[in-house]
């Protein structure tokens, strides 16, 4: 059996919809589903994916009023999973990790809509390949309070950050050199 | 099968469990997403990358032993039959979207199934806790300490900047869910809750149904849960989570004796006639049901009823839903008989406590 969208390829996603009892039938390719959208698993299912692609659809940087940059935006890709920018706006989903690299420019004012503002993440590192980063996130937080002590003129404070981060900074050293 | 079997089959072992404020909490859950370093996430993935993250996680996890939560076993949805599913999706222990989209799904499970992780579904790994009652700060504890077992071995995709990478934005960060199930039929009565809704909502939680997104509340049971998941500790999350269900438990209690105080006769001639109805009923639909429940276990938690089990709303709650209906005939019904069944297993599980 061809899909009914192209005629070219086979069909391997079949659907029946029943709205109201009316009963259709669908048979497509999975470049026309992926094309189509609203045939890809979940799509149709999740609110939250609508709604979030209503957003997305209504940023001027990316909406069809959207002026010289639109072509440029449309070729921004995922060279791992294919995944275009003009697909992720539409279903509100990405393929896979490196998606957040690729559309990472485009990020922040999403995440900030759904996030409450929030573009960072603060919570939990893995242990086994965050370990590192744990280190490092503490340093960074002392580092900070140290500033703010010194701001503060709390020096003796400020003393005592320092020597934390020497002593961290140390071990760090020493952890590298075993 | 009788019907005592039947309900010990039907109800996982954690719900028969009291948890603490369990008049008004009736379970408390935590879900982290996670998803695997190099492949795609489950929608976008192919065959073979979908049953190579099933086997890393079988290889590393399945049919091992965690703690106090005892041995998992792994279940392969394309073995199992739709109504099978549907029962899962009952219990809560996988979602709709595992059972009914999910291409290469699977899901462990441990012996009492307080604990699911779900494979496949719309990320690669959802773990997901449940406990009886109130007990959010218990379940985050259990949830982490599995989600570190599992990456001891298998590399998670996880960004310094942007945390658990997640298929949908609305996920990444902490990957976390935490919610409630909470039981407030005098806030309804009272016509509070419409009010209370949108305050929640502006507090960057959310309120649902007892099935999730897009399920309508039934039996006054609500879901409360967390919408962000970036920016925040895991442990702000469910505090924050916390604060408003200790609010909300405090607001259904007040609730509960002021009816008791102005409305007393009219309050125990809705809870007696609910319980006429659940005794004596031959055909009953699952959102009558559902409400006469409520109004028979508000009866129960203010000892206007006495001498039946509290559990009795979470076990019917779910025992009358159409899937557990017809594993218990063990065949499949159409909706007349489906009320028809309903309303004899109801008055069969209230014989149980009468006698």
């Amino acid at each position: 059996m061809f899909c009914q969208e192209c005629h070219e390829r086979p069909a391997t996603l079949h659907f029946t919809k029943i709205v109201n009892g009316q009963k259709t039938e669908f048979h497509i390719c999975e470049h026309c589903a992926k094309e189509k959208g609203e045939f890809l698993p979940g799509s149709n299912t999740f609110s939250i994916h609508q709604l979030l692609s209503g957003l997305l659809y209504g940023d001027p940087a990316i909406s069809g009023t959207a002026s010289p940059g639109l072509s440029q935006q449309s070729v921004l890709a995922c060279p791992k999973c294919g995944m275009t920018y003009q697909q992720f706006a539409k279903i509100g989903r990405f393929g896979c990790r490196h998606c957040y690299e690729v559309f990472d420019s485009r990020l922040d004012p999403i995440l900030k809509r759904v996030h409450g503002g929030n573009t960072k993440h603060e919570g939990k590192i893995p242990k086994r390949i965050g370990s590192g980063l744990q280190e490092k996130r503490e340093l960074e937080n002392l580092k900070k309070s140290m500033q703010q002590y010194i701001l503060n003129e709390e020096f003796e404070k400020a003393a005592e950050t320092r020597d934390k981060i020497r002593l961290l900074e140390k071990q760090k050293h020493q952890e590298k050199g075993e | 099968m009788s019907l005592e079997h039947f309900i010990s089959e039907a109800i996982s072992p954690w719900m028969k469990e009291e948890g603490p404020d369990s008049d008004i909490v009736l379970s408390s859950r935590i879900r982290l997403a996670r998803n695997l370093e190099n492949y795609n996430f489950p929608d976008f993935a192919s065959k073979e990358e979908s049953e190579t993250v099933i086997r890393k996680v079988h290889e590393a996890n399945g049919d091992q032993e965690y703690g106090n939560c005892g041995k998992f076993e792994i279940l392969s949805l394309d073995q199992l039959k739709p109504l099978a599913k549907r029962v899962l999706v009952e219990k809560h222990l996988i979602s709709p979207h595992l059972a009914e989209q999910s291409k290469y799904g699977a899901v462990m499970l441990n012996e009492d199934e307080s604990v699911s992780i779900m494979i496949n579904e719309e990320d690669h790994l959802r773990i997901q806790c449940l406990f009886a009652g109130f007990q959010l700060k218990e379940a985050l504890k259990l949830a982490g300490e599995l989600d570190d077992w599992l990456e001891e071995k298998v590399d998670y995709a996880f960004d310094e900047e942007r945390g658990y990478l997640t298929s949908c934005p609305t996920n990444v960060g902490t990957g976390l869910r935490a919610s409630v199930m909470m039981h407030l039929p005098a806030l309804v009565i009272t016509k509070q809750m419409s009010r209370i809704i949108p305050a929640i909502n502006q507090l960057g939680l959310v309120v649902r149904g007892i099935y999730g997104e897009g399920t309508e509340a039934q039996g006054n049971v609500f879901q409360i849960s967390n919408q962000i998941t970036l920016g925040k500790s895991e442990e702000d999350i469910v505090e924050d989570l916390r604060g408003v269900v200790l609010q909300l438990i405090q607001q259904e209690r007040a609730a509960r004796n002021n009816l008791q105080q102005g409305l007393k006769i009219q309050l125990e001639d809705r809870i007696f006639r609910s319980y006429g109805v659940l005794a004596n009923s031959r055909i009953i639909q699952s959102k009558e049901a559902a409400q006469c429940l409520s109004d028979v276990r508000l009866g129960i938690d203010l000892g206007v009823i006495q001498g039946i089990s509290r559990s009795i709303l979470n076990e019917l709650m779910i025992l009358t839903q159409p899937g557990f209906l017809q594993q218990y005939a063990n065949e499949m019904l159409g909706p007349d008989e489906r009320d028809i069944l309903r309303a004899t297993l109801i008055r069969e599980r209230v014989e149980l406590e009468e006698a």
